[in-house]
C-alpha cells in the first residue's frame, strides 16, 4: 500500500476532491491528509518556516510537517498556470522547492508541473505521470482520471450552488447530503473575497463565515460565483492581475459590487501576503464607488477570536443601521 | 509647461536627465530618498506594500510638490507586483486630486508600439529617429560608466589607508561623469575618474573578505533603499561584488574559467527549476556561482514581504548548507535601521574571517569544493 500525503492547506480547498478520487482510484494507493489545521500545526509551521513568510505559507508548511513520518510520497503539484492566462502567485512557483529545501527528512515529493500555456492537455498528462510514478496501467490512469474529473465537476456544481468548499468536498466525497437553508426574508447578505485557503480554514480565518451565520447573516464567497461570470467580470486597474487567485479574489468583489445583492463586502487578507496590499486597495475603490460597506480583515498567526468577533460584530451592526435607515427612507 | 520626472534608482538619474533633457523636455531631478520620502509614501499606499512601491510613491510626491506633471517609469509584465506599481501609482495620484501623466514604458520586445509611442510623447525637441537612437546611445554609455565607477569603489574601499577616502572622491568623479556630454567626453571623464579613484593610497596586505550581493532589484541598485550596505560593508574591509546593475550583470572574465561558463539560470536549476519572478531564481543561482569562485560569504537584499526573495530564501538555506557558504539576509522596510544592520554585518563579518582563517589553515575545505 503506497501512502500519498496531501496537505490540507492551499490547492486544498480548490482541487482536493479531484486528487482523492484520482488516487483512490489507482489500486494500492491510499491519501493520507493533515486534517483541519489546529494551533499545532500552525505552531509547527510557523518555527520551521521563514519569519517573513506569510501566515498560508507558514501553514502549509505545518501541515507538510504532520505528514512527515506518515507517508510514502507527498504530493505537491507545481502548479503554474491553469487557464492560460494568470499564474499563481511565486510562492505556489516554488512551493515544491520550498519545501524540499526548506525542510529537512522530507519523504519525495511528486511535483508534477502543470502549464496549460504550452499544452492544452497538460493536466491530463500531468496526472498520468504521476500514475506512472505510481507505477499504474495506462487504462487504469485514463479511468481514475475520468472519474476524478467527474468528482472535481460535481464538487464545482455544488459551489456554484451556494455550497462553501469544505461541505460541498464533505458532500462529494462521503456523499454527506444536506440542502442549504433558505435565506429568511430581509437578512442581510454578505459576500467574503479573499482566497479560498484563507477563508476556508476555519482555525486561521478565526471561522468568519459561521461566526457570521450565528450572527444572522448569510454569506457567499469568491468560489460561489460561476467561473465563466466571473472570466467575463471586467474591473478596471488598467492591467489584469498576473496571479490567478488574487485574479480571482478582484473578479468576484466586482462581480458581487455591480450584482448589487450583497449588503457588505469583506475582503479576509493574510499577514504577509505581497499579492493582497494591492488587491485589497482595489477592492477598496471599487466597493466605495458602488456605495457598499466594505471591510478589511486581516489575519496572522495571532489573530485572537475576541478582536474579529467584536470588528465583525460592529460592522454588522454598521450595514444593519444603514440597511434600515435605507429601507425607512 | 510639461515637468518631466522619474524615479530614483542610485546615479542613473545623471543619465536620464541628459537624455530627457536632449528630447527637448524640462526635468524636474527626483531627489535622494530620505526618511522624509519613505515616510511620505507608507501614508499613501497599502501597509504590506513593498519597500520599492513605498519609496517610489514618497519621491513622485516629492517631485510632484517641485512642479513635475509628468511621471515616466517603467512597468514590466511581472509575474510580480512590480509591473502594477505605476497602476497603483496612478490610481492613488489620482485620488489625491494630482493631475499627472504617466509614461509607463513597458519591454519594447513585447510591446514595440507603446514603446514609439511613449518616445514620441517624450521628444518635444522632435528629433528624428536617428538623432533618437544617437541620443540613447549616448546616453547608455554614460550609465555604463557610471556602472563602472561604482563597481571600482566596491574593490578599493575595503582596502583604502584612510576611511573616507574613497566615498570622497567617488562623489568628486561622478560630478566628472555628470558634466561630459559628447561621447568623446564621456569615455575621457571614466577614464579619469577611474584613475582617480586608483590613485587612492590602498593597503595591499590586507585580508579582504570578499561578499556577493543578490537580492531584489530596486534595494540593490538604490543604496538610499539598503541604507548604503555596500560602503558600511567596503569600511569594514569587505569587497562586493553586485550581481546587478542597471546595465547588465558583471561579466567578470574570472568566472568564466572557474564556473566553466555556467549561467544563473543553470546555477539555479538543481534547486529552483521554475522561473518564479522577481529575481528569486537569479539570487539562488548567484549565490551557487558566488560560492564556486569561492567568496566568503553572500548577502542577500530584499523588500519586507517580497514573495519572490522569501522563496529563494527558504530555499538558500540548503545552498548555503550544501557549499559551507555563509548567507545572511535582510529583509528591509521603513523601520529597519543603519545601527541593528551594522550590530548583524559585524557579526557576520567576524564568521567570515574566522572561517577564512581555518581554510588558509588548511582546516577546512574551500565552498567551491563542494
Ligand atoms: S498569494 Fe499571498 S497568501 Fe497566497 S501564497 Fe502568495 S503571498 Fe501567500
Ligand atoms: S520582486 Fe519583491 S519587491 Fe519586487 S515587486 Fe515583487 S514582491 Fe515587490
Amino acid at each position: 500500500m503506497t501512502h500519498i500525503g496531501i496537505p490540507s492547506s492551499l490547492f486544498y480547498y480548490v482541487y482536493f476532491p479531484m486528487w482523492k478520487v484520482f488516487f483512490e482510484e489507482l489500486k494500492n494507493v491510499k491519501v493520507v491528509t493533515s486534517g483541519e489545521t489546529t494551533r499545532e500545526i500552525l505552531d509547527k509551521g510557523v518555527s520551521e518556516a521563514l519569519a517573513d513568510a506569510c501566515v498560508p505559507v507558514k501553514v502549509f508548511f505545518g501541515h507538510v510537517l504532520t505528514l512527515r513520518n506518515k507517508v510514502d510520497y507527498l504530493f505537491i503539484p507545481r502548479i503554474v498556470c491553469l487557464n492560460r492566462k494568470t499564474v499563481y502567485c511565486p510562492k505556489f512557483l516554488g512551493l515544491p522547492d520550498m519545501i524540499r529545501y526548506g525542510l529537512s527528512d522530507m519523504p519525495p515529493i511528486i511535483d508534477v508541473r502543470i502549464d496549460t500555456r504550452k499544452m492544452r492537455s497538460a493536466v491530463y498528462r500531468a496526472f498520468n505521470t504521476v500514475g506512472q510514478i505510481l507505477q499504474a496501467k495506462k487504462q487504469n490512469i485514463l479511468r481514475a482520471y475520468l472519474k476524478a474529473r467527474l468528482a472535481q465537476f460535481k464538487f464545482k456544481r455544488l459551489l456554484r450552488r451556494g455550497w462553501q468548499p469544505p461541505e460541498a468536498m464533505a458532500a462529494v466525497l462521503n456523499g454527506r447530503k444536506s440542502n442549504l437553508p433558505a435565506d429568511p426574508p430581509g437578512q442581510l447578505r454578505f459576500a467574503v473575497v479573499g482566497y479560498p485557503y484563507i477563508i476556508h480554514d476555519r482555525y486561521i480565518s478565526v471561522d468568519v463565515i459561521n461566526k457570521l451565520r450565528r450572527m444572522g447573516v448569510s454569506v457567499v464567497t469568491s468560489d460561489n460565483p460561476p467561473p465563466l461570470a466571473l472570466r467575463m467580470q471586467r474591473y478596471d486597474c488598467g492591467k489584469i492581475l498576473f496571479w490567478t487567485f488574487s485574479d480571482r479574489t478582484l473578479r468576484a468583489a466586482h462581480y458581487f459590487a455591480k450584482q448589487g445583492k450583497v449588503d457588505g463586502i469583506i475582503h479576509l487578507t493574510a499577514f504577509g501576503c505581497g499579492p493582497d496590499s494591492i488587491v485589497d486597495r482595489f477592492i477598496q475603490y471599487n466597493s466605495s464607488s458602488h456605495h457598499i460597506p466594505f471591510m478589511s480583515l486581516s489575519i496572522d498567526e495571532h489573530s485572537g477570536e475576541a478582536g474579529v468577533s467584536t470588528r465583525l460584530e460592529a460592522f454588522v451592526d454598521m450595514v444593519r443601521r444603514k440597511k434600515g435607515e435605507k429601507m425607512n427612507a | 509647461m510639461r515637468k518631466v520626472t522619474f524615479p530614483h534608482v542610485g546615479e542613473s538619474y545623471r543619465t536620464f536627465k541628459m537624455l530627457l533633457n536632449d528630447l527637448g523636455n524640462e526635468v524636474i531631478l527626483p531627489p535622494r530618498p530620505s526618511r522624509r520620502t519613505l515616510n511620505l509614501g507608507v501614508q499613501h499606499v497599502p501597509e504590506f506594500a513593498c519597500l520599492p512601491l513605498k519609496i517610489l510613491m514618497g519621491t513622485y510626491l516629492e517631485t510632484l510638490e517641485r512642479g513635475a506633471n509628468v511621471i515616466v517609469t517603467s512597468g514590466g509584465v511581472g509575474p510580480c507586483r512590480a509591473g502594477l506599481y505605476a497602476e497603483v501609482h496612478k490610481k492613488v495620484l489620482h485620488d489625491m486630486g494630482y493631475q499627472v501623466e504617466m509614461i509607463v514604458f513597458e519591454p519594447p520586445r513585447l510591446h514595440p508600439i507603446n514603446f514609439i509611442r511613449n518616445v514620441h510623447k517624450l521628444n518635444p525637441a522632435r528629433l528624428s529617429i536617428k538623432a533618437i537612437i544617437e541620443c540613447i546611445k549616448r546616453a547608455w554609455r554614460k550609465l555604463q560608466a557610471l556602472d563602472n565607477v561604482e563597481k571600482a569603489t566596491h574593490v578599493i574601499r575595503p582596502k583604502e589607508i584612510r576611511q573616507g577616502d574613497t566615498s570622497r572622491t567617488y562623489k568628486k568623479v561622478l560630478e566628472w561623469i555628470d558634466s561630459a556630454y559628447t561621447m568623446d567626453e564621456i569615455v575621457e571623464a571614466e577614464k579619469a575618474a577611474l584613475e582617480e579613484l586608483h590613485n587612492i593610497p590602498q593597503d595591499p596586505e590586507r585580508m579582504i573578505l570578499k561578499v556577493g550581493i543578490v537580492g531584489e532589484i530596486y534595494v540593490l541598485l538604490e543604496p538610499a533603499s539598503n541604507l548604503e550596505i555596500e560602503e558600511m560593508l567596503g569600511n569594514m574591509g569587505v569587497e562586493v561584488e553586485r550581481s546587478m546593475f542597471l546595465t547588465g550583470w558583471t561579466r567578470d572574465n574570472t568566472w568564466k574559467e572557474t564556473v566553466q561558463g555556467m549561467t544563473v539560470k543553470e546555477a539555479a536549476e538543481p534547486y529552483l527549476p521554475e522561473l518564479i519572478g522577481g529575481h528569486g531564481r537569479d539570487s539562488i543561482g548567484n549565490t551557487v556561482l558566488y560560492a564556486k569562485r569561492n567568496f566568503d560569504g553572500v548577502i542577500q537584499l530584499a523588500p519586507f514581504t517580497c514573495i519572490p526573495e522569501i522563496v529563494a530564501r527558504t530555499i538558500l538555506t540548503s545552498v548555503s548548507k550544501d557549499y559551507n557558504i555563509p548567507v545572511l539576509t535582510f529583509f528591509l522596510d521603513e523601520q529597519t535601521g543603519k545601527a541593528g544592520m551594522a550590530t548583524r554585518l559585524e557579526a557576520f563579518v567576524d564568521l567570515m574571517k574566522r572561517k577564512k582563517t581555518k581554510i588558509k589553515q588548511n582546516k577546512l575545505l574551500p565552498a567551491s569544493s563542494f
